[in-house]
């Protein structure tokens, strides 16, 4: 270039390409997130309005047993998914590492839930799980009469059958970011374990493992994430029935703002779930972007 | 057969015989994890083939004595919605026009936006990047509410328009990621080499960068593809009562109260919407693994 524009002006067919980012990044993921929060102090009930109230809508929100239910199946789903997840999701990899023969096909069906809508994959396991026609009927008819299963009828269970979904659907992610984990261990490292003779259980266990920290991470972080919003699947499964058994937050959000016109009580509760996830994610990125940080993440 | 995720060669401790009871075990795990896989899938099939006096008497997983075609039928003509008896059809047409505009729209935005990032980085760019990808994490209902309002304002609320422009937001910061970081692979003497001899922003991103990036377009539709098929929230919220895609439908025929369940019915439709993601899935192979490998940060 022969003569140097107006600072602003420079490289602007750049800044013109990154309007649409820049408007995204100002006006709804900052400037929609800071209003929830700020609406979220406001007796704000079917239209918004700036009367404050401090923490009224928060204290009352968990005065709700709705959303106390809601919260209590979050951390049931969030724990057991993330501990079956990670345990299955690795052990199918780790299988799956060990120069199988048909390793395309193993993984094509392990992975294809994934490709699933939460609606098919939430609408499926009902009608697995309805007793009147599904496994309970199935395991009666061959002999044992008084096996029960309400899974999907006793509100003390409905959470575990939203569990049992939505394993089956995201497993196969873990797996695939597990796979690409251990294909990232320098092959010299099982060369050494395997001339010290120790075995190979021993070896994952004490060496792979440890050495796959940020993978395993990673993995934590994304499904978490993932689980804070779970919504779909608990629609299409149960819609939070019988009663209020099964209700997640985010679907409280939903119902509160959309259905009973309840503002204020909505985004109290969607900023407790965007608390939720900094909680999460903050200490994460702390570790993640630190100026040096390991490798091992997934790969691009 | 041996193609793999990062594209290195299978490792670890290699079995000595086919048949060493140590292989046997990790078949008969990898089996009976398959089967576990693939029940809910044959169970939808099998149950979609049946008619309901079937259904009545039998077991989910016996295959049909006598296979009908039926439910397919009603379930894309007549199946109810609750207010409508117009089949699911309705739904994959709303589908497929909620999806093709939006594909389109942004793998355009993202991919330029990230060339400008990769190549043209200006003065907060990487600010802006950072917070975008960040806001990929923030749970879609903190946003909710103030873009309900928005889109009101802008007249675009519970329109094609409207549920078009939501899903090229929340897509940006996937894509955007996605194209950056391929950009910033590529040599940058190609770079160098374009702006010496004279092209500028646009030239160079099309007839440099374009062609040479034919591979991660192709992750980038598959991973939209599957992304807008199977969105609920979005289309429940913005697209309208008219313009409901077929997840929308589906949930609708399947949870509505009124009337007589038909399971073999609600299992058709099912398999009907989820055959789009399910065919894309199939037939991209190690595209959609590389998608997800990298769309695994949307969650």
């Amino acid at each position: 270039m022969s003569r140097r524009p107006f600072a602003p002006l420079r490289n602007l067919n750049a800044k013109i390409a990154a309007v649409p980012m820049i408007v995204t990044v100002l006006v709804v993921f900052v400037g929609c997130t800071l209003w929830t929060v700020l609406y979220s102090f406001t007796s704000s009930r079917s239209l918004p309005t700036l009367d404050f109230v401090g923490f009224d809508q928060y204290t009352r929100l968990f005065r709700t047993s709705r959303w106390t239910v809601s919260l209590k199946n979050l951390a049931i789903f969030g724990l057991l998914s993330l501990a079956f997840s990670l345990i299955i999701g690795f052990i199918l990899a780790a299988l799956m590492d060990q120069k199988i023969r048909f390793e395309n096909t193993f993984r094509t069906i392990f992975l294809y839930p994934h490709a699933l809508s939460f609606i098919v994959t939430g609408l499926v396991w009902q009608w697995i799980l309805t007793p009147a026609y599904g496994v309970q009927k199935v395991v009666r008819d061959l002999g044992f009469e008084t096996f029960s299963f309400p899974i999907l009828t006793d509100g003390r269970f409905t959470i575990y059958a939203i569990v049992i979904a939505g394993l089956w659907q995201g497993t196969g992610l873990v797996m695939a970011l597990m796979l690409a984990g251990l294909r990232n261990i320098d092959d010299e490292i099982w060369k050494a374990a395997r001339v010290d003779g120790i075995p190979a259980w021993k070896t994952y266990l004490f060496i792979i493992i440890p050495m796959m920290r940020p993978v395993f991470i990673t993995t934590l972080v994304i499904i978490s994430a993932a689980i804070v919003k779970v919504y779909d699947l608990v629609v299409a499964l149960t819609n939070g029935g019988p009663g209020i058994s099964s209700e997640v937050p985010a679907k409280y959000v939903y119902d509160l703002m959309f259905s009973r016109g309840n503002l204020g009580q909505g985004l109290a509760a969607s900023t407790i779930m965007l608390t939720t996830v900094l909680i999460i994610l903050v200490p994460w990125a702390l570790l993640e972007f630190r100026p040096r940080y390991r490798k091992g993440k997934i790969p691009k | 057969m041996n193609s793999s995720l990062s594209g290195a060669e299978p490792r670890g401790s290699r079995p000595k015989r086919f048949l060493s009871p140590a292989s046997i075990m990790i078949y008969s795990i990898l089996f009976i994890a398959a089967v576990y896989y693939l029940i809910p899938l044959y169970v939808m099939v099998m149950t979609s083939l049946k008619g309901m006096p079937e259904i009545r008497l039998g077991n989910i997983f016996s295959p049909p004595v006598e296979v009908t075609f039926q439910p397919w039928a009603t379930a894309w003509n007549s199946a109810c919605t609750g207010l409508y008896c117009e089949g699911i059809k309705v739904g994959f047409f709303n589908s497929m026009k909620i999806l093709v505009p939006s594909v389109i729209l942004s793998i355009i935005i993202a991919s330029v936006n990230g060339y400008a990032l990769a190549n043209w980085r200006f003065k907060g760019s990487e600010l802006f990047f950072t917070t975008l990808i960040f806001g990929a994490f923030i749970p879609y209902q903190v946003m909710l509410y103030p873009l309900v309002i928005i889109t009101r304002n802008l007249g675009i609320f519970g329109t094609l328009t409207g549920v078009i422009v939501i899903h090229t937001i929340f897509g940006m910061p996937i894509l955007t990621l996605l194209f950056r970081n391929y950009f910033v692979s590529l040599p940058p003497e190609l770079f160098k080499a374009a702006r010496v001899d004279g092209a500028g922003f646009w030239r160079i991103f099309l007839q440099i960068m374009l062609p040479m990036s034919l591979p991660i377009f192709v992750v980038a539709v598959i991973l939209q593809v599957t992304g807008i098929w199977n969105d609920f929230l979005f289309g429940v919220i913005f697209a309208g009562t008219k313009n409901f895609p077929m997840t929308v439908q589906l949930n609708n025929i399947v949870n509505s109260t009124q009337g007589v369940k038909e399971y073999n019915v609600n299992m058709a439709a099912t398999i009907l919407t989820g055959a789009v993601p399910l065919l894309v899935y199939f037939f991209s192979g190690k595209y959609f693994v590389r998608g997800i490998a990298a769309g695994a940060v949307k969650g």
